[in-house]
């Protein structure tokens, strides 16, 4: 556990990614199985112990420390599983060794809720702060420390040097502490079993097509649906639903889950059905739409009837057996054109083909696509197997043009990392009517890329120049400059005061030359909201 | 008969010795201050007099730049003020010069603490317990959750990440007056004789603490060397400066600070701490709570800080005590 907690100590307090991985990877490295296992599962939130909650620490707390003092306590440091590694009363020093992090996971797996408080409470005292901070993170499941779950596995990959595709596709036939898994990245075992258990595959993933001088003829056009990409997988008597990074998502989608029997892996374009929210009656709605379904555990039958979900098909990787990743796109597109009477239309549907004889007719094509649920075109090369990540000269998508405002910075807050000593994240806000009869600027976004690392520094200049008022590590300035700001699309919000979101801001010139007065006002946004 | 010690009472200002007609520690020129300690919150400027001990009065002088109506005492030393009050000055572990000062008034006594600590501090003599009537304490870490771990262990931290990142700096945020000459002087004691790079404003008062017999090492100033000569050092400035334009000279530094507050870690990540040192020039809530016994006064009064919890504990613990609101005292990046 001490290692353990090391490891947990050092991430909380870096911030570069390179470094966070380089941590994980010598922490997989030097410990021993099944330690590395469990703390492996523990970083990709693989872990759950229901009998430990935190109203199960605030108990424990209350019968050891008075209760004033914990609540005082609590309220100073703001996080109740740190309150209480620093408030358990320190152990008279010959108590039994630390526990091993597979004896931690152990013991807390047995707990029951008659039992939690007592044994919680001997794994504990067997703990130095730090290692009752690990094992209280690591007990309520919520680590929040910085790392992500693919961040993890790509450690695991580097630490071993296989690739992290190939740990992807593995990932989802294993459970914790994968032994299987070190066995094969660790020790050179064969690789772990995938047949019939419905895995995720890794994406593949296109390049933004900039000044890329393509032959039209060698590629196929498709529209980019503007949802999230999924992978649908039915193996064994199981389907589960991937989002890009191999998140099990099936749980929120159980009408997708049903909609598939048999044994396949689809790539498409998980989307919601509706009139509402402006989409072609009966075909895509918004994004806006889409998320009201995201990121639920339980589904009711309301939004199962308001938001009902489908994927719109663009790949067959697997079909029975047969892998056909290794297939040119165009065999595997016949071969899913011909699944497609074998699927519920409700729930799947096919992404069509875009006739265009050159990139004219392309772009003019593109430019009048008035779905809302579009994104943009993508490019695929007829010849391209399936392969996972970014190849280049595979595939490309060719998004639209994005929308344009221009908007007020009225606040900047310092960067991290290499960018801690400059003012690089910016609020900027619109004008809420006529500035000249004392209207005021609503703020309306904030983005923090978009800039040459030059502007950066005349950037963080100016907010020092600038600065009117001062909160805590934020600066007002004097709302004298002017960002055009890009942006995919905006929608309504009642999250924020001027009502409106944007998706992707990203600040696309600085308009040193223009007055703060024309900037734009916030109707003009708001007549941009995908309707 | 006046109530019991109402010859000493809380202001706004400060603590007010009445019958003899003085201050400690007050927070707006008076005609005669006794001054705890050098730092600013506690000794202000523009005093007619005053009172406090050579290195406090040093430390003073550099910031103020006179040494008017400046009277040194030593430890030990009694005054005799007006009113029938005695003065006493004694270490109180702090900072260099720093003293808890002993009044006396028929019979009853009282000891005001300023900032203290209990662990032992290179740069100053050790806090001494003395009984009294009424104990005026700080409570800058009054939360059960303050245990400062072991110096030791907080250097050999320092060391280590030093040792790893022979191509970057370790760039240690630490209070000018106080911390940085006890970070640098405990780095010497554990063995770091290479040279220890300051921030400008750093360079003074490790002088300073020089003249008073505090041996540091060789400092050099950041500003005298090229950025490639400060990889693999020590570099010292204050908070503030951490992540200020100043450290872009720096080689790729790791950012350190040296803090009690460290000790929690929503703290650290605020400031964009990479490497936290529990280090503090401030007691512990188990130095207060430990104090507290050992004194045994009658009353305890307690002045800046956390006193709520404090209060709680001395409530709990059957011991008679109020907190004093006493303005203009900081939570000092300490």
């Amino acid at each position: 556990m001490e290692a353990f907690a090391a490891l947990v100590d050092a991430l909380v307090y870096t911030r570069s990614r390179n470094e966070k991985l380089r941590l994980i990877a010598r922490y997989l490295q030097h410990t021993p199985d099944p330690d590395r296992g469990w703390a492996l599962a523990a970083l990709t939130g693989a872990l759950g112990f229901p009998a430990v909650k935190a109203s199960t620490i605030r108990n424990l707390m209350m019968e050891r420390v008075d209760p004033v003092l914990w609540v005082l306590s609590r309220d100073f440091v703001g996080d109740t599983a740190e309150t209480a590694s620093l408030l358990w009363p320190e152990g008279d020093g010959d108590a039994i060794p630390p526990p091993s992090v597979g004896e931690a996971v152990e013991t807390l797996g047995r707990m029951t809720r008659l039992s939690v408080m007592s044994e919680l409470a001997r794994l504990l005292d067997r703990l130095d702060a730090n290692g009752r901070y690990a094992l209280l993170k690591l007990a309520t499941g919520a680590m929040r420390i910085g790392v992500s779950a693919r961040l993890a596995k790509t450690a695991f990959a580097q630490a071993f040097a296989v690739a992290v595709e190939d740990v992807e596709e593995y990932w989802h036939s294993l459970e914790p502490p994968f032994a299987p898994l070190f066995a094969w990245a660790a020790d050179g075992a064969p690789p772990p079993r995938t047949d019939d258990v419905p895995v995720f595959r890794p994406f593949m993933l296109a390049h933004a097509l900039d000044e890329v001088a393509i032959d039209l003829g060698e590629y196929v056009a498709e529209w980019k649906w503007d949802g999230i990409r999924v992978q649908v997988v039915h193996a064994g008597d199981a389907t589960r639903l991937y989002s890009r990074t191999g998140d099990d998502i099936s749980g929120s989608f159980p009408e997708l889950v049903e909609a598939l029997a048999l044994p396949a892996v689809l790539d498409g374009e998980l989307l919601v059905r509706g009139a509402h929210q402006g989409g072609e009656s009966g075909g895509a709605a918004s994004f806006n739409a889409l998320q009201q379904r995201l990121g639920r555990k339980t589904v009711s039958a309301k939004m199962l009837a308001e938001y009902p979900a489908f994927v719109r098909l663009y790949d067959l990787l697997v079909l029975g057996k047969e892998d056909l990743r290794v297939l040119p796109w165009t065999e595997r597109r016949a071969r899913l054109e011909a699944l497609m009477p074998h699927l519920p239309p409700e729930r799947f549907d096919l992404s069509p083909v875009i006739a265009a004889d050159d990139f004219g007719q392309l772009a003019e094509i593109r430019a009048g696509a008035r779905d809302e649920a579009i994104e943009g075109l993508m490019l695929k090369r007829k010849d391209s197997p399936y392969l996972a990540g970014r190849k280049t000269g595979l595939w490309y998508k060719w998004k639209r043009d994005p929308l344009l405002v221009d908007c007020v910075l009225m606040y900047a807050q310092r960067g991290n990392g290499k960018r801690s000593s400059f003012y690089s994240d910016f609020t900027f806000g619109c004008w809420d009517g006529d500035p000249d009869a004392g209207a005021e600027l609503l703020p309306v976004g904030k983005a923090y890329f978009g800039f040459t690392d030059e502007e950066l520094k005349e950037l963080d200049r100016y907010v020092r120049n600038h600065t009117v008022n001062r909160f805590g590590p934020v600066r007002e300035t004097d709302r004298s400059l002017v960002f055009e700001v890009a942006f995919d699309s905006v929608h309504a919000s009642k999250r924020h005061k001027s009502g409106l979101a944007m998706r992707f801001p990203r600040i696309s010139r600085i308009r040193w030359d223009k007055p703060a007065e024309e900037a734009d006002r916030i109707e003009a946004l708001r007549a941009l909201v995908s309707a | 008969m006046p109530a019991p010690f109402a010859w000493i009472r809380a202001e706004p200002n400060g603590l007010h010795v009445i019958p003899a007609d003085c201050w400690i520690d007050p927070a707006r020129p008076v005609a005669r201050a006794l001054v705890t300690h050098g730092h600013g919150d506690h000794a202000r400027g523009g005093h007619g007099e005053t009172i406090a001990t050579l290195a406090t009065l040093a430390i003073m002088e550099l910031r103020y730049e006179t040494r008017a109506g400046a009277v040194p005492v030593e430890y030990g030393e009694t005054l005799r003020l007006k009113g029938g009050v005695a003065a006493t000055f004694f270490p109180a572990g702090h900072v260099l010069g720093s003293a808890q000062i002993l009044l006396e008034r028929a019979g009853e006594r009282v000891v005001v603490t300023g900032d203290y600590k209990r662990r032992a501090d290179p740069t100053c003599p050790p806090f001494e317990v003395l009984s009294c009537d009424v104990f005026i304490t700080e409570a800058t870490f009054g939360l059960p959750v303050f245990c400062h771990p072991p110096v030791a262990g907080e250097i050999a931290k320092l060391r280590r990440a030093l040792d790893d990142h022979p191509d970057r700096c370790v760039l240690v945020g630490a209070y000018a007056l106080g911390k940085a000459q006890r970070l640098i002087a405990e780095l010497r004691a554990a063995g770091h004789d290479e040279p220890i790079f300051l921030h400008g404003a750093m360079e003074r008062m490790c002088r300073l603490y020089e003249a008073f017999g505090v041996d540091l090492g060789e400092l050099r100033l950041v500003s005298d060397h090229a950025k490639d000569a400060l990889r693999g050092g020590i570099v010292i400035c204050p908070p503030g400066a951490l992540n200020d334009r100043w450290s872009r000279r720096l080689p790729d530094p790791i950012t350190a600070m040296a803090s009690g507050w460290m000790r929690v870690r929503q703290r650290a990540r605020q400031r964009n701490v990479e490497l936290p040192l529990v280090i503090s020039d401030h007691a512990d809530w188990g130095e207060l709570t430990r104090t507290i016994e050992e004194v045994n006064p009658a009353e305890t009064w307690i002045t800046h800080g956390r006193e709520e919890a404090l209060l709680r504990w001395c409530q709990l613990n059957q011991r008679r005590a109020r907190a004093l609101a006493l303005v203009g005292y900081e939570d000092e990046d300490d």
